[in-house]
C-alpha cells in the first residue's frame, strides 16, 4: 500500500479555538477512508485544513501529500495537484453559469497537466454525458452555480464536479446529509464508479447508511481533535451499538 | 491569505493614460463672454448659435453648483480652466489628420482608417474640443442618415439643430447643462430618417488630451418615425495629478415606433488611491420618447472618473413608450459615483425598467440615485427597478436613494434592492476547484453584472468585459 497522504501531529485552530489537537493519520492510494466522530470532533476542520481554507491556521505538524508538504500551498494549487472536496454547504454564486464555471475549472486543471483546453463544444459533450449518468436535469447546465438548487441538487452538483475534474484525492464532507434514499444510492453509485486503484477517498459521515453502499477500507474515529481509533467496518458496528463512548476519551 | 491578497488584484494601472504628442491650440484659462465668442468663432458658427450660447452663459452665471449628490471634492475654479483645445494640424480628411492622432486612436483600439475599422462600426473621433474624423459618412448618407460632428450639423443642418437642441435638456436645466450650453465644443449629431434601420453601430470616441482643459461635448440624436439606431460612446484621458472637468449633454429624441439604443463605456482617468487627479464627470443625458411605441435604452458601464454625477433619463411621453436603464458602475481607488436614472411617465401604458449594478472596492463610494415619476395621465404605467450592490473589502461603500412620485392609482411600481459582499466562501469555493483567485474574483463580478453586460452590442460587450477585468485586476481588499 502506498501512502498518498500523511498527516503528522497536526494542530490547527479556527480563530482562537484549537480544534485539531495532534492528528496522526495515513491515507493510502486507491483506498476509501471513512472518518466518523461526534459533533465537534474536528472532522470538517480536518478536511478544511487539507484543502487550505483561509479560516484555518495550522499551528503545528504537517500534511504530506504525494511526498510534499502542502500546508503552505494556496487552495488552488492544492486543487490542481488533485485534491478535491465536496462542500457540506455549497455556496451560491449568482450569475455565474454552471457550465462556464465547470469548463473554467477543468481547463485550469488541464493547463496544469500540460493538456490543451477543451473548447465549448467538446466540453458540452462531456458535460451532457455526465449529467445523464447522474440523472440530473439538463437545465442545470444553464443555471447559475448552485443558485436556487435544492439541497439534493447541490450535492449532485458536487458529485458532477468530481466526475468532471477527476481528482486523485477526494474528500466528501457529509455528502450524504440531506439526501433521500434514491439520491443517496445515485451518489454512492457515482462514487463507486470513480473508485480505482489510484484514487483515494476520504468520506466524512455521521451515518452508516452510505458505508453500506460504499464499503470503506478503513474507518477512523475522531474525537476531541485526535484520531482515537483506526480499523475496519467492525468499528461502525460497535459504534452503532454503543455510541462513541466505547472508545473513551482522547 | 484571503481578502488582503485579493487587494493586489484590484491595483491595476490605467493603461490609457498616455499623452498624445501633438501641438494644440488652447484658449487661455478663464470664462467670459469673450471666451464664448472665441469658441463660436473657432467653429464658424452662425450668429443664432452664439446668441443661444450667450443666453446660456448669462443664466449659468446666476446658477449654483448642485450640492445634493453624495460626492465630495474641492471647489472647482471655473476661471482656471481652459475651454478650448484643438490640434493645430489638419482635420476631417484623413490625409490631413496628424499621424500622431491616428496612432493614438489605433492604440486606443479605434482605428480611423475605414478599411481597418471594426466591421459595422462607424466612428466620430473627438479630441479635446474638436471632432478630428468621422468615418463611413458617405455610406450612411446614401440611406439619408446624417452622422457628423455637432459643429458641422450647426452649419449644415440648422433647421434640425434649432428644432431639437435644448428641446430635451433645456439650457438652464441644471448648472452643468447650462455651462455646457454656453461653452460646448464638439460632439456628435445623428439623424435617422423615417423607417430607416441604421445598418451600422454608430459611435463616438472622446479623448481628453490637452492639460488644464475641460471637455464639454454635446450630442444630439434624432430617430424619426419607425427608425432604429444603436449608438455607443467611449472615452479616456491621460493620467495626470490635476483634475479635469468633463461636462457633457446628450439629448435623444425617439419619434413614433422609433428605438434608440445608447451605450456608454466610460473609462476616464480615475485618479489614484489618494484621490489625486482624475476626471470630474458631470453629465446630463436625457431621452424623450416623443411618439407612441417609441423606446429608449440606456446602457452604461462606468469604470472611470474620480467623480461621476450622471443620470441618463427617459421622458416617456408617447403612449406605450418604453424606457430602459442598465448600468454597471465600478468605484475603486478613491472614486465616487452618484449615478442612476429618472423615468418620467406621462403617456398611457408606458413602461420603464431599471437594472443598476454597483460595485465598490478599495475606498470607492457608489450611490444609486433614481427617480420614478408617474404623472396622472400615465394610466397603466409600469416600472420595475432592481438595484444591486456588491462590496469588495471593508473600506468601500454602497448607497441607494430611490425616489418615487406617483399621481396615478393604476400604475404599478416595483423596487428591489440588494447589497452583498464577495464572500470568502464564494472565493474559496472557486479556488478549491483550481481557479486562481484573480479569475475567481473576475468570475463573481461578471456574474453579478451579467444582466447589464448582455445588453451591450457584441463588439462593445467584449470590450466592456475586458475593461472590467482590467479595472478589477488587483482591486479586492
Amino acid at each position: 500500500m502506498k501512502k498518498v497522504m500523511q498527516i503528522i501531529n497536526l494542530h490547527a485552530k479556527i480563530g482562537e479555538k484549537e480544534i485539531l489537537k495532534g492528528i496522526d493519520l495515513d491515507m493510502f492510494e486507491g483506498k476509501v477512508h471513512a472518518i466518523m466522530g461526534p459533533n465537534g470532533a474536528g472532522k470538517s476542520t480536518l478536511s478544511k485544513t487539507i484543502v487550505g481554507h483561509p479560516d484555518v491556521e495550522v499551528t503545528e505538524g504537517d500534511i504530506i501529500y504525494k511526498g510534499k508538504s502542502i500546508i503552505d500551498m494556496e487552495p488552488e494549487e492544492r486543487a490542481l495537484e488533485g485534491i478535491f472536496m465536496s462542500f457540506q454547504h455549497p455556496v451560491e454564486i449568482p450569475g455565474v453559469n454552471n457550465a462556464y464555471f465547470l469548463r473554467t475549472a477543468l481547463n485550469a486543471k488541464r493547463k496544469h497537466l500540460g493538456l490543451k483546453p477543451l473548447n465549448a463544444a467538446e466540453f458540452l459533450k462531456l458535460l451532457k454525458s455526465k449529467i445523464k449518468e447522474l440523472g440530473m436535469k439538463e437545465e442545470m447546465i444553464h443555471r447559475s452555480l448552485n443558485e436556487g438548487f435544492s439541497g439534493g441538487e447541490k450535492k449532485l452538483n458536487e458529485i458532477l464536479q468530481m466526475e468532471i475534474l477527476e481528482p486523485d484525492f477526494v474528500i466528501l464532507d457529509e455528502i450524504d446529509s440531506g439526501l433521500d434514499i434514491d439520491a443517496l444510492k445515485k451518489v454512492s453509485e457515482a462514487i463507486n464508479n470513480m473508485r480505482d486503484s489510484k484514487r483515494t477517498f476520504m468520506i466524512i459521515t455521521h451515518y452508516r447508511k452510505i458505508l453500506d453502499y460504499i464499503e470503506p477500507d478503513f474507518v477512523h474515529v475522531l474525537k476531541n481533535g485526535k484520531v482515537l481509533k483506526t480499523g475496519g467496518i467492525e468499528i461502525v458496528d460497535a459504534l452503532e451499538k454503543e455510541g462513541y463512548k466505547i472508545f473513551g476519551d482522547a | 491569505m484571503g481578502m488582503e491578497k485579493v487587494d493586489k488584484i484590484i491595483n491595476s494601472d490605467y493603461e490609457l493614460g498616455f499623452e498624445i504628442d501633438i501641438e494644440e491650440e488652447t484658449a487661455p484659462p478663464g470664462l467670459t463672454e469673450d471666451t464664448i465668442k472665441f469658441i463660436s468663432a473657432k467653429k464658424n458658427e452662425p450668429d443664432w448659435m452664439l446668441e443661444l450660447r450667450l443666453k446660456a452663459f448669462h443664466a449659468w452665471q446666476k446658477m449654483e453648483e448642485p450640492k445634493w449628490a453624495k460626492v465630495t471634492y474641492p471647489p472647482i475654479d471655473y476661471q482656471a480652466i481652459s475651454y478650448w483645445a484643438a490640434p493645430k494640424k489638419g482635420s476631417k480628411s484623413l490625409d490631413e489628420v496628424d499621424p500622431e492622432i491616428l496612432k493614438a486612436y489605433e492604440k486606443l483600439g479605434i482605428p480611423l482608417e475605414e478599411q481597418k475599422a471594426l466591421a459595422g462600426v462607424a466612428v466620430d473621433a473627438v479630441l479635446d474640443s474638436v471632432s478630428v474624423k468621422t468615418t463611413f459618412v458617405e455610406e450612411l448618407n446614401k440611406l439619408g442618415i446624417i452622422f457628423c460632428s455637432i459643429s458641422e450639423a450647426i452649419r449644415d443642418y440648422p433647421d434640425l439643430v434649432k428644432k431639437y437642441m435644448f428641446s430635451v435638456v433645456p439650457m438652464t436645466d441644471n448648472f452643468f447643462a447650462a455651462l455646457n450650453s454656453a461653452v460646448f465644443s464638439d460632439g456628435t449629431f445623428v439623424y435617422i430618417p423615417k423607417g430607416v434601420k441604421c445598418p451600422m453601430e454608430l459611435s463616438t470616441y472622446f479623448r481628453i488630451n490637452a492639460q488644464n482643459t475641460g471637455q464639454f461635448e454635446r450630442t444630439l440624436i434624432i430617430a424619426d418615425e419607425g427608425s432604429y439606431v444603436s449608438y455607443n460612446e467611449g472615452c479616456s484621458a491621460p493620467s495626470r495629478d490635476e483634475n479635469q472637468l468633463h461636462a457633457a449633454v446628450v439629448e435623444l429624441i425617439a419619434h413614433k415606433d422609433a428605438h434608440i439604443n445608447y451605450s456608454t463605456i466610460q473609462n476616464w482617468y480615475p485618479g489614484d488611491i489618494e484621490g489625486n487627479g482624475g476626471i470630474y464627470n458631470f453629465v446630463t443625458k436625457r431621452g424623450l420618447c416623443e411618439g407612441e411605441n417609441s423606446k429608449i435604452t440606456w446602457t452604461q458601464v462606468e469604470t472611470g472618473s474620480v467623480i461621476t454625477w450622471k443620470y441618463p433619463s427617459c421622458i416617456l411621453k408617447g403612449d406605450n413608450s418604453v424606457g430602459e436603464f442598465y448600468s454597471v458602475a465600478i468605484t475603486r481607488l478613491a472614486q465616487q459615483a452618484d449615478t442612476g436614472t429618472k423615468m418620467i411617465h406621462i403617456g398611457k401604458n408606458t413602461k420603464s425598467l431599471i437594472i443598476s449594478k454597483g460595485i465598490s472596492a478599495q475606498k470607492g463610494q457608489n450611490s444609486y440615485r433614481g427617480l420614478v415619476k408617474i404623472h396622472e395621465s400615465a394610466k397603466g404605467a409600469k416600472n420595475f427597478s432592481e438595484c444591486d450592490s456588491l462590496l469588495i473589502g471593508d473600506n468601500c461603500g454602497a448607497h441607494t436613494f430611490p425616489y418615487l412620485e406617483s399621481k396615478c392609482a393604476s400604475a404599478q411600481v416595483e423596487h428591489e434592492a440588494t447589497t452583498s459582499k464577495i464572500s470568502e466562501e464564494q472565493l474559496f469555493y472557486l479556488r478549491q476547484r483550481g481557479i486562481s483567485e484573480e479569475d475567481a474574483v473576475s468570475m463573481i463580478v461578471h456574474g453579478f453584472c451579467k444582466d447589464v453586460l448582455n445588453k451591450l452590442p457584441m463588439e462593445f460587450a467584449v470590450e466592456a468585459k475586458a475593461l472590467l477585468d482590467l479595472t478589477l485586476e488587483g482591486s479586492v481588499g
